[in-house]
């Protein structure tokens, strides 16, 4: 498997605890230069396809490539070519920030005259530059991830994942972090990336929706919400929690989620509006006002997670 | 294999370490509190034994053998009596260990040349210090009797006792080698013991299997800094050793300096073999305080002479490096002996080593299970 265009791709992969099938008989490729948003419900086995692509855990059968090369057979080049960003902070808290990138570049051979300048663009970037000789362990959160992407950036990889990088931090070391990965793209690195924030995997070209170890949708964020096979509408009631009751148990009703007094309904054809309607009558709960709307990523996952169910 | 990044490896854990004050201490501090505590506590001389004596025959003689357990250090006269009955009571209530009785024909037997008796009762309750005692005891009427010889006609054999290697026979002078090197085994295994474990608990692992380091870089890296402080620690015991307890040292210091490394290198791997499988930083600790301790300490011939084990016993202790490290120690101490007279044991520890490092590089795995 040696195509330069595909960056990873995946041969029905399959990793078991147990009984518990973490990834199940997964396809996936992803093409170069792409920034790839996995999102799954806590469990789905986002984490656990993160460390079968890193080669830091066997598959129990199935086949994967990353950067050309084989996670089983040929792992410690993958290790090379891939740069790795835990979901738990991974560097050494009781080392300084200077410490951990050097040692990282001493880790993946970076040679010494290339280092000063790569060190300042990381540091640089990611406004480490005046916390250079700070504990890791003293940084905030936001700055903990910069740290930790600047150490799995150190070799240059030519493809980098992320499990959940941004968890925890605040909207505006978010928002700085994702600005980071997008200069990334421009020159051409491939990004793994896996989020529980949803208007994160917005911004990538693709996503994927990933459940019981499987995906059940993948596409980019625009097409997804374009060819939704069900149509959505938002449906205000003055009782949304007892509107939500009634309409759950009528046929071709795919999901229903409350935002505050709104309802987002998932429905097989946009005929059972009038269902929809006539049930709520009966239930002598007043439909203040409905409309057709484009569903959010949120909608589509949440509808596809629970269909799932 | 990169030299490059073992020292990478080498350099951070250093640094994690010297950052670390406890642990730091404790490397440090310990092998010498192990060192006070035991050196003094572990003597196998016993002095000043509370003896009481019956001497029945009230003679010269009699009060001359007396005179001469009082003299010697190892007994203090503690009372004279002069029945069997407040013998039994010193003996039962523990105020006197040794009894001495002296028949009332004793000085009759001697002077006409029969074998005169001497009835002597220790109390066996600390078994050690009793057949010291009755060593003791021996040895002073042993001199006595030769010297009434003389008086009474030339010696047939005149015996010359030399005891070699340890002229004092000071039983610290054999011990604090050996216990240095029980210490050192202890000590080595924990140093490495926490290494490995505590990267999987605070979660730095991960991250660390995922870039193209190699197993040999990995586990050498780590390696080398404990090696600096378990030398270290081998070299102030060696100090104390030889100005504190006043062991003399006999041999080759550089000879003591390779084969200390060569024990540290097993001793080390094994810790690391211990951290690697164990996973968790308690375990890991505990394991490698038990599987070194005990056997070092019963098995190693510091305690109890291996011939004198059983057959199954004495094959056991091949495979623990103690062992080899224990004879090495006492042989260059007390009797200066060359590399040449110790290749046996030098063999099979630096086989140990080797056997263990490998164990080690086997059992570390860049992935999670």
């Amino acid at each position: 498997m040696n195509n330069e265009a595909v960056a990873i791709r995946t041969e029905k992969l399959m990793k078991s605890f147990g009984d518990y099938r973490a990834v199940d008989s997964l396809d996936l490729e992803i093409k170069r230069g792409e920034i790839y948003g996995l999102v799954g419900p806590d469990g789905s086995g986002k984490t656990t396809l993160m460390r079968l692509l890193t080669a830091i855990m066997e598959p129990d059968s199935g086949q994967a490539w990353v950067a050309g090369h084989s996670v089983i057979t040929e792992s410690e080049t993958v290790k090379e070519k891939i740069g790795y960003m835990s979901q738990r902070f991974g560097l050494y808290e009781d080392l300084t920030v200077m410490e951990n990138i050097i040692f990282y570049a001493d880790l993946y051979d970076v040679p010494r005259k290339e280092r000063p300048e790569k060190i300042e663009r990381l540091l640089g970037f990611s406004n480490l530059t005046p916390f250079k000789s700070r504990l890791a362990g003293k940084l905030s959160g936001g700055m903990k991830q910069k740290l930790g992407l600047a150490c799995a950036l150190i070799h240059t990889p030519e493809v980098l994942f992320l499990d959940e990088p941004t968890n925890g931090v605040d909207p505006v070391s978010r928002r700085d972090f994702w600005k980071i990965l997008y200069d990334l793209l421009k020159e051409g690195v491939t990004i793994f990336v896996s989020t529980a924030y949803l208007d994160e995997a917005e911004r990538c070209t693709r996503v994927g929706l990933i459940h019981k170890g499987k995906l059940l949708i993948e596409d980019d964020p625009a097409a997804m919400k374009k060819s939704f096979g069900y149509p959505m509408i938002a449906l205000w009631a003055d009782d949304p929690r007892g509107a939500m009751k009634v309409l759950k148990i009528v046929p071709g009703v795919k999901n229903i989620s409350i935002y505050g007094d709104r309802l987002h309904i998932a429905l097989e054809s946009l005929e059972l509006t009038e269902t929809i309607a006539s049930e709520l009558q009966a239930a002598a709960i007043e439909m203040k006002s409905y409309g057709k709307i484009v569903p959010s990523l949120e909608d589509i996952f949440i509808t596809m997670v629970a269909g799932d169910e | 294999m990169k030299i490059s990044r073992i020292k990478a490896i080498a350099k951070k854990e250093l640094i994690q370490i010297r950052r670390d004050p406890l642990s730091l201490a404790m490397a440090f501090l310990m092998p010498v509190m192990l060192l006070f505590i035991f050196g003094y506590a572990i003597t196998l001389d016993v002095n000043n034994l509370e003896t009481v004596v019956c001497d029945l025959d009230k003679s010269t003689l009699s009060r001359e053998l007396v005179a001469e357990f009082g003299e010697s250090e190892y007994f203090t006269i503690i009372d004279h009596v002069y029945s069997q009955r407040e013998i039994d009571g010193y003996l039962d209530r523990g105020e006197a260990l040794v009894a001495i009785t002296i028949p009332q024909d004793f000085s009759e037997d001697i002077k006409k040349g029969r074998p005169a008796e001497l009835q002597v009762i220790v109390d066996g309750s600390d078994s050690n210090s009793a057949t010291i005692a009755l060593g003791y005891i021996s040895g002073v009427t042993g001199l006595f009797s030769k010297r009434i010889a003389v008086r009474q006609r030339p010696p047939l054999i005149d015996t010359r006792m030399r005891v070699w290697f340890n002229e004092e026979l000071e039983s610290r002078n054999y011990i604090i080698p050996g216990l240095i090197a029980v210490i050192m085994s202890v000590i080595a295994a924990l140093l490495t013991s926490l290494t490995v474990a505590r990267e999987w608990e605070r979660g730095t692992m991960e991250q660390l299997i995922s870039t193209p380091v190699k197993t040999p870089e990995f586990i050498l890296g780590k390696l080398i800094p404990y090696f600096l402080i378990g030398f270290i620690d081998m070299l102030v015991s060696v100090l104390l050793a030889v100005f504190l307890f006043d062991v003399p040292m006999k041999g080759s210091l550089f000879l003591l300096a390779g084969l200390s490394s060569l024990f540290l290198f097993g001793g080390l791997s094994l810790g690391m073999l211990i951290s690697i499988v164990a996973k968790s930083q308690l375990v890991a600790s505990q394991i490698a305080m038990v599987a070194t301790f005990l056997p070092a300490f019963l098995l190693s011939g510091f305690m109890y002479a291996i011939p004198n084990m059983p057959r199954p016993l004495q094959i056991i202790t091949y495979a623990i490096p103690a062992r080899y490290f224990v004879s090495m120690l006492k042989d260059i101490f007390l009797k200066g002996n060359p590399l040449h007279m110790l290749l046996f044991e030098t063999a099979l520890l630096g086989i140990f080593g080797l056997v263990v490092f490998g164990i080690a590089n086997k059992k570390f795995k860049k992935r999670i299970e």
